[in-house]
Formats: C-alpha cells, structure tokens, sequence
C-alpha cells in the first residue's frame, strides 16, 4: 500500500564546493497537498526542490518521491519518474525557438505516440485550463512576464504529473497575474489530484493558497506549520520574515569590519 | 616569497583548472556519441540545425571562396609568370584550395559564424533554464540538443568546404582566364591531369571532416560548460572563436604532415 505521503526526506544534507547548503532537512508532504517552502534569498530553497527533483544527488541522507529513493535511482530510473513530475521554472524556461502551442506539445512529443489531432486537442486543453488557448500561436518572445509563466505550467501539466514543483512562480509579477497565477496553482493542483511544492518568498500570496508551510534558515527548517499557526507564530526569524521587518534575526546589513575601519578614519584598528 | 608562492598557487590552479576543463570536454564528446541515436531515429532533429549551422553559412562561405579564388588567380599569375609556366594556373588554384585553403579557410569562416552561434545558443538555453526544464520533462538534452548540431556540423562542413574549393577554382578562372587571358585548356586540362582524386580531394575531404568534429565540438563544449550569466556566455563565445582557430590551425599542421610528406 502507498503511504500517505508522496514526498519523504531524512536528514538531508547538501555541500556545494565545501560550502554547507543543506544541514539536515527533515519534512515529509501529503498527498494532495499544496506545500509552500520560505526562507531568505541562498536559504537553499531552491537546492532543495533540485534534490527533489534528481537533478542534484545530496550528500548524505534520502529523498523518496512515492516510495522510491530518488538518490539512489539509475538514469533511466530517475527520466522514468520525472515523466511523473512537472517543474515550473522560475521565469518559465519555454523554448524561444517554439511556439506556446509546440512548447506544451513539446512533453506529448517526446513521451508519448500520440497522432498529431490527439496531441493538438491536448494541448488546447491544457491551455484552455490556463486561459491562454487563444495564444497557441504566439511565440514566447510576444508574451508578458505571467503568460509565460502560465504557457510553462500548461507545458509542466501536459501529462498529468502527481508532483508538480514551482519555483518561486510568483516573482517579477504584477498584482493581477499574481492573484491569477496563485489561484491557478490550486486549482490545477485540486482538478488535477497532483501535489505541489513551491519554493517562493511571497508570503501573502502564499498563505492564502497553501496547506502548509515550511521556513528555511541557513540550510535549516526554522519553522513549519499551516498559514494560521504561521501568521500567528512568535518564532522571531519567521515574524520577521512574513511581517517584512527591516532588521531582526535577519540582519539588515552584510557582516563586515568596522565603517570607522574601512573608512581610515583617526584612531581606528 | 608570497610573491613565489602565488606565482605556483596561480599555475597550480590553471593547470587543474584546464586538465579538468579537458577532462569535462572529452567525457562531454563521449556522451553525444553516446547518445547520438536519437539524431538518426529522428533526423528532422538534424534537419532543422543543418538549415541553421549549415544553408546560413552558405553566403558567407561561398563569397569568401570566391575572393580568395581571385587573389590566388592574382597572385599565382604574378609569379609564374616569371617563369613562364602561367599554363600552370589551374593546378597551383585547384591545389591550394583543395588541399589547404578551402578546408582551414572554411573551418575558421564555420568557427566564426556557426560555432558561435551554437556556442551561444546553448549557453542561453543554459542560462534562462531551458536545458534544465528539458531534464525534468525526462528528455536528455545530450540526445535532444546537442548531439544533432554536432552531426550538422559534420554533415554540412565538409560540404561548405567543397562549395568555398569550387567557388574559388571559378574565382581562380575569372581571375586568370577571363580577365588575364591565361590560356582557357590549359587552365583545365593542367588542372585535371595534376589533381588526384585521392591523394588530393579526399584528403581535402578527411581534413574537413576533422576540424567539422574538432569545431563543432569545442563550439557544444563551450556552450554547454557556459557560466549562464552574459558575461559567461560573450566568455565562451570568445573561447570557441579563439580555441578552434588554435586547433584547426595545430591539426592542419599534422594532417598536412601525414598526408603530403613522403
């Protein structure tokens, strides 16, 4: 029997060029749930949703996505489950070279033996489900900021993923394609049966749509729970964090000597 | 003594620096072998970089043959006359471009115009993700992306070279025949009775398709190996102009001493 929870991590750790980046992660995510992951810019956020997703091998401890040990999987292995895994990139990362309507072809191509009708009633769908159908013609240079980003999770839906991961989706995006990304994000997720994680630093946008929360500091879960226990939490870094505070736990300025220092001022060390 | 000391740290670090850039490079050559299956299954994957790397590079190479065709004609005329062998126009044309000129001029004109291209092509796909997406989609972008524009590469240089040899024996006939006078048979009789099939054209045609692999490799490696900032895109654009003229250049040399030294 499958377990209740589609994603299960133990004690993740991660080093990039001798630098600690992950220091032992531990969450696990429902099925079915909306999961949002925080935390600061280098947090390691999204180094998390890479070891997720297979494209980094940790080192040491497990990440298994539906029961499997996706660090120990084979190539082969690993392409047979992402073929079950849909990623939103954080500036939509559509092919400049191809339409909208070829780029949420592009996965139905590659996986499966679909006839070109079948294919084309597919991808009008999908992009129907992100209201962009009337611009399968369009190539990803004629579009705005949000209808990329809506044209690249049509493509990460195509085949109908059971983990659908975003990162940061809501980034350099007006009020109103925000309100209408993160809408769709729920939508698609609950019409879907998927589950999904994000990885942002949007907080209100975040908290409205998720079912749980998880707060990364310096390679570290600081703080998880659902939007209510979060907006109400007393943890200072993360009252800092979703109330937008300018100095706390997080300092305002980097760590450096002393100005009067690097100033040369008189009678400075 | 500090200065010693960072003087070896320095070499130190550009010596491991480049044996590992070497190393990423020949294991990068091996994985598009490796995964250039899906390039033959689905040839139109070759098709549509073949009309990039390739038919875009037809003005460029086919004007630039036509020129040095010219000046050679000029300048081949100039000296043998003085020995009164101008007849002999027509083998010193055909020769020099076949054996030498056509495949290095061509493999440094493709190093410019298509090597770059691809070089920044890749490194941009690199930069805004999409190499990345396309491995979380389950599609290798080793069998997708890269291994077609290497076998367009190796497919069409050998072919632009053929086009800049022809388009310069023409440049060479208008230069000499047509505009000097240099008797019109013996320009092509010459011509023929000196230039062997194999011992010329087709070590004309090996050399071409050794720098085509040599070119199109360091253009893939480059880009693929590509800081993804632009700075470290312009970086790697540079690297493949400087590098595969250096190659080219070193491998004529050794080719040309295999081929045409008894």
């Amino acid at each position: 029997m499958s377990s209740d929870f589609l994603v299960e991590i133990k004690d993740l750790h991660f080093t990039y060029d001798r630098r600690p980046i992950l220091k032992g992660i531990n969450l696990s995510i429902r099925r079915g749930e909306v999961v949002a992951i925080m935390g600061g810019s280098g947090s390691g956020k999204t180094t998390l949703l890479r070891l997720i997703g297979g494209q980094l091998k940790p080192t040491s401890g497990t990440v298994k996505v539906d029961g499997q040990v996706v660090n120990d999987m084979s190539h082969k292995e690993l392409y047979a489950l992402r073929r079950r895994m849909g990623m939103l990139f954080q500036f939509g990362a559509l092919y400049t070279d191809l339409s909208v309507y070829d780029n949420v072809a592009f996965p139905l191509r590659e996986h499966t033996n679909l006839i070109e009708s079948m294919i084309r009633d597919l991808v009008l769908l999908k992009l129907n489900a992100v209201g962009l159908r009337g611009a399968h013609k369009l190539m990803p240079a004629d579009l705005s900021g949000g209808m990329a980003r809506r044209v690249a999770l049509a493509r990460a839906i195509a085949l109908d993923p059971m983990l659908i991961m975003y990162d940061e989706p809501f980034t350099g995006l007006d009020p109103i394609s925000l309100g209408v990304t993160g809408n769709l994000l729920r939508r698609l997720n609950d019409a879907l049966g998927a589950t999904s994680i994000m990885v942002t630093h949007d907080v209100q946008e975040s908290l409205q749509i998720v079912d749980h929360i998880y707060f990364i500091s310096e390679g570290q879960i600081v703080a998880q729970g659902t939007p209510d226990e979060i907006r109400d939490t007393k943890i200072p870094f993360v009252h800092q964090f979703v109330h937008g505070e300018i100095d706390g736990p997080v300092p305002f300025h980097y760590p450096a000597e002393p100005l009067a220092q690097d100033l040369m001022l008189e009678g400075a060390a | 003594m500090n200065a010693i000391a960072d003087t070896l740290r320095f070499l130190g670090n550009y010596v491991t620096t480049n044996v590992f850039r070497l190393g990423y490079a020949t294991r990068l050559f091996l994985l598009t072998l490796l995964y250039s299956g899906e390039s033959f299954r689905r040839f139109r994957l070759v098709l549509r970089e073949l009309y990039s790397i390739g038919v875009l590079s037809l003005i460029i190479i086919m004007v630039s043959g036509l020129f040095v065709g010219f000046v050679l004609g000029l300048q081949g005329y100039n000296t043998l006359e003085r020995y009164g062998s101008e007849q002999a126009l027509g083998i010193l044309v055909a020769l020099s471009l076949v054996r030498e000129l056509g495949p290095v001029v061509t493999a440094l004109l493709y190093a410019g115009r298509a090597g770059t291209a691809i070089t920044a092509e890749i490194g941009l796909m690199k930069a805004t993700e999409q190499l990345s997406a396309m491995e979380m989609m389950a599609v290798e972008p080793m069998a997708r992306v890269v291994a077609p524009r290497f076998w367009a590469g190796v497919i069409s240089m050998p072919l632009l070279a053929a086009l800049f040899s022809t388009m310069g024996v023409f440049g060479g006939y208008i230069v000499g025949v047509v505009l000097i006078g240099v008797d019109e048979g013996a320009f092509w009789s010459q011509m023929q009775a000196s230039v062997d099939f194999h011992e010329d054209i087709m070590n004309g045609v090996i050399k071409s398709v050794v720098f085509a692999v040599a070119v199109t490799a360091i253009a893939l490696v480059e880009g693929y190996d590509s800081k993804p900032t632009a700075e470290g895109v312009s970086r790697a654009t540079t690297r493949t102009v400087v590098t595969s003229s250096l190659v080219v250049l070193f491998l004529d040399f050794i080719l040309t001493s295999l081929m045409f030294t008894s």
